[in-house]
C-alpha cells in the first residue's frame, strides 16, 4: 500500500472527470489516496472527492489560485508532497497536469513518467506503461534512485470512476505562502463550443477531408450531440479549414483514447492512427474498402458516409431514447 | 536579446517503428531523422523576435547524439546564429536532457528567452520545457499559439482543453514552449544552407553542463509493438442496416453506448 498524492483539476468549480479517475483507481487498488485541491471556494468539492475514495484533501485556497497557473500550483504541490513524504505522486495528462508535474518533479530531484495507460502499484514503488513514437510502441518504464514516484496520466485509460455514497474524506486547510510569484493569469478567454473537449470525450466522432466543407460538419456534430460525444477531424480536414486546430486528432494534433472512436470518411494515415489507436472501440466509416483504417476498427462500414451518418444518428437517437 | 531555441531530432513521423534485438531500443537503422514538429514554431519565433530587435542573436541547442547536430544545421539554415550540440547518450531521459540544455544555457551570457516546442513527437513527454526553465529559475509558458514581447514581461495565449484560451503574462527572463499555430515557419533558403554547413557548431560535454549518470531518473525497461489488432467485423447491407447493425453492436456487444 503506498501514500498516493493525486493533484485534483476544477475548471468552474466543477471537477474533472479525469480528476475522478485516478482518485477511484488508487483508492480501488487499496492506496491511501490523499487529494490535493487548488482553488478559491472550492471547499465544496471535498465531498465529492471523498466518495469516490479520497481519504484526506489537503485543501489550497486563495484568490491567486483562482485560475490555474503552473508556478503558483507547483509551489503548493511540492511543499505538500515533500511534507507529507508521499510515494506517489499522480496528476492527470491534461493542459494542466502535463504544464506544472515537470516543475514538481525538477524541484524534488525525481522523474516523473508522461502520459501513462497503464500504472502499477507495487508497494510503495510504481511500474507504468506508456505510447512512445506517437503509439507505435509501448514502453515499460521504471524509476531510477529514489522516490517518491511522479506520473501523469492519460484520460479515461483507467476505467470507469466508480462513487461510494457514505463515504468521505478528512479536509485539511493549508497555510500558502503565494507571494513573489512571476506569472499571472489574466484571463481565461472560453471558446466553448457546448460540446466536451476530444481529450475528455468518451466519444469521439471524427471526420476528415471527405466531408467537402465545414458545413456538413453538421452531420457528425448531430449524432455527436445525441451521444454527448465530441467532434474531432483528420489533419487535412483541419487544413482545409474545415474544423480549428484544436479538434485535430494525430501526432501533431490531440492524442485521445475515449471508449468509442467513430472514423467518418478518415483514410487512417498513420499520422492520424497516432492519435486514437489506444481508443477502446474503433468504428471507421469508408467507401474505399481498402483504407487502412480499416486494419484498427472493431467495426467498419464500407458505405458512402453522406448516407450511412444520418441513419446513424436516427438509430442512436432510437437507442437513447429508452 | 539574446535568444535561444533548444530542439529535439526525432525520427520522421512516417517512420516503421522496429525494436532492437533485446527489445530495450529502437532500431535507428535506416531512419530519416527530423527536427521534432513543434520546435519548427519555436526556431521560426526566435528569428522574428530577432528580426525585430536589432542586435539580438538566436542560438540554437540540442542535446543527444552526434547525429543531432543536423537537427541544428537545419536551425542554422532557417536563418539561427549559432549552434550548440551537448553530447548525450541516445537513452537519455528528459530530465538528463532538460539539465544538461540548462547546464548550457547557464555557460551563455544572460539569456532573455528560450523556446522549445510544446512536446516532442518521439517521446510525447512534454515536459523537458518545464524542466529547462525549473533549472533556470525561468517561469515558463507551454502550449503558446500567440506572445506579444513588452519590454518587461511577454503576454502568452495559451490553448488549454475546450478550445479555451488562457492569457498569461510572465516576466522575462522566459520560457516559452510554441503550440502549431504561433506562426508558419519559413523553409530554409539555398544559400543559407550553404551558409549553415560552414558555421562551426560547439560541443560540450556531460561534464562540461554538470550532468552524470544519476540525472537519468526514468528507464525504459523494456518496448514492444502494440499487439496487431484483430479483424474487426465488417457490417454489410443498405446504409440503413449497416446504421441499425452497427448501434446493436455498440449498444450490446461492445456495451459502449
Ligand atoms: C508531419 C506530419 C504530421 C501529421 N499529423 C497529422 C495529424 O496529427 N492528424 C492527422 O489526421 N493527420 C496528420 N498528418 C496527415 C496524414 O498523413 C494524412 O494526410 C491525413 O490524416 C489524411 O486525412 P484524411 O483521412 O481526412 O484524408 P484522406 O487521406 O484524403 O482520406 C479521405 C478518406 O475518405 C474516404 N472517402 C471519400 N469519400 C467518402 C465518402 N463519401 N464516404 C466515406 N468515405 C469517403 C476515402 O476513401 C479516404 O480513405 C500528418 C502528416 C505529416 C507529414
Amino acid at each position: 500500500m503506498a501514500k498516493v498524492f493525486i493533484i485534483a483539476e476544477q475548471r468552474d468549480g466543477r471537477l474533472k472527470k479525469a480528476t475522478l479517475e485516478l482518485v477511484s483507481y488508487s483508492s480501488t487498488q487499496g492506496n491511501e489516496t490523499h487529494v490535493i485541491l487548488l482553488g478559491d471556494n472550492v471547499a465544496g468539492l471535498a465531498g465529492e472527492l471523498g466518495q469516490y475514495g479520497a481519504k484526506v484533501v489537503h485543501l489550497a485556497q486563495a484568490p491567486e489560485l483562482k485560475l490555474y497557473s503552473a508556478e503558483a500550483t507547483s509551489r503548493v504541490v511540492t511543499e505538500v508532497v515533500r511534507a507529507h513524504a508521499a510515494d506517489i505522486v499522480l496528476a492527470s495528462h491534461t493542459p494542466t497536469g502535463r504544464d506544472f508535474m515537470p516543475r514538481v518533479a525538477g524541484r524534488l530531484g525525481v522523474g516523473l513518467a508522461s502520459d501513462c495507460t497503464q500504472l502499477t502499484f507495487q508497494g510503495t514503488d510504481l511500474q507504468v506503461r506508456r505510447p512512445v513514437y506517437a503509439g507505435k510502441a509501448l514502453a515499460e518504464v521504471e524509476f531510477v534512485g529514489p522516490g517518491p514516484r511522479l506520473a501523469t496520466v492519460r484520460a479515461n485509460s483507467l476505467g470507469a470512476p466508480k462513487p461510494e455514497p457514505g463515504r468521505t474524506a478528512e479536509v485539511v486547510n493549508l497555510t500558502l505562502n503565494l507571494s513573489g510569484l512571476k506569472t499571472r493569469v489574466l484571463e481565461v478567454a472560453q471558446g466553448n463550443t457546448g460540446r466536451p473537449d476530444v481529450t475528455e470525450a468518451s466519444i469521439v466522432v471524427s471526420g476528415g477531408r471527405s466531408l467537402k466543407n465545414a458545413e456538413n460538419f453538421k452531420m457528425l456534430e448531430e449524432v455527436a450531440d445525441v451521444l454527448g460525444a465530441a467532434v474531432g477531424a483528420s489533419r487535412a480536414a483541419v487544413d482545409a479549414g474545415y474544423r480549428p486546430h484544436r479538434d485535430q486528432v494525430g501526432q501533431t494534433g490531440k492524442v485521445v483514447s475515449p471508449t468509442l472512436y467513430v472514423a467518418c470518411g478518415i483514410s487512417g494515415a498513420i499520422q492520424h492512427l497516432a492519435g486514437m489507436r489506444t481508443s477502446k472501440v474503433i468504428v471507421a466509416i469508408n467507401s474505399d474498402p481498402e483504407a487502412p483504417i480499416f486494419q484498427v476498427a472493431d467495426y467498419g462500414i464500407v458505405g458512402d458516409l453522406f448516407q450511412v451518418v444520418p441513419a446513424l444518428a436516427q438509430e442512436f437517437k432510437k437507442v437513447k431514447e429508452h | 536579446m539574446n535568444i535561444t531555441v533548444c530542439i529535439k531530432q526525432v525520427p520522421d513521423t512516417e517512420t516503421r517503428i522496429k525494436l532492437n534485438a533485446d527489445s530495450t531500443w529502437i532500431d535507428t537503422t535506416g531512419i530519416k531523422w527530423i527536427v521534432s514538429s513543434y520546435d519548427e514554431f519555436a526556431i521560426e519565433e526566435a528569428l522574428r523576435l530577432r528580426d525585430k530587435n536589432p542586435g539580438s542573436t538566436v542560438t540554437v541547442l540540442s542535446a543527444g547524439p552526434l547525429r543531432v547536430v543536423d537537427a541544428i544545421r537545419n536551425a542554422l539554415a532557417m536563418g539561427a546564429d549559432n549552434g550548440i550540440h551537448i553530447e548525450l547518450p541516445e537513452s537519455a531521459d528528459n530530465n538528463m536532457a532538460a539539465k544538461a540544455l540548462a547546464g548550457a544555457l547557464k555557460k551563455e551570457a544572460k539569456v532573455d528567452v528560450v523556446f522549445t516546442g510544446k512536446e516532442a513527437i518521439d517521446d510525447g513527454a512534454a515536459q523537458t520545457s518545464q524542466l529547462i526553465a525549473e533549472y533556470l529559475d525561468f517561469p515558463h509558458v507551454t502550449v503558446v499559439l500567440g506572445a506579444e514581447y513588452g519590454p518587461e514581461s511577454i503576454k502568452c495565449r495559451r490553448e488549454v482543453e475546450g478550445g479555451a484560451i488562457e492569457v498569461v503574462e510572465a516576466q522575462y527572463p522566459v520560457l516559452i514552449a510554441a503550440q502549431k499555430g504561433l506562426n508558419e515557419p519559413r523553409y530554409a533558403s539555398l544559400p543559407n544552407i550553404m551558409k549553415a554547413k560552414k558555421k562551426e557548431v560547439k560541443v560540450l560535454k556531460m561534464a562540461d553542463v554538470g550532468v552524470s549518470e544519476s540525472d537519468q531518473k526514468i528507464r525504459i525497461k523494456s518496448l514492444q509493438l502494440p499487439p496487431p489488432k484483430q479483424a474487426g467485423k465488417k457490417i454489410a447491407g443498405d446504409a440503413a442496416t449497416q446504421a441499425q447493425e452497427l448501434v446493436r453492436l455498440l449498444h450490446e456487444e461492445a456495451k459502449v453506448v
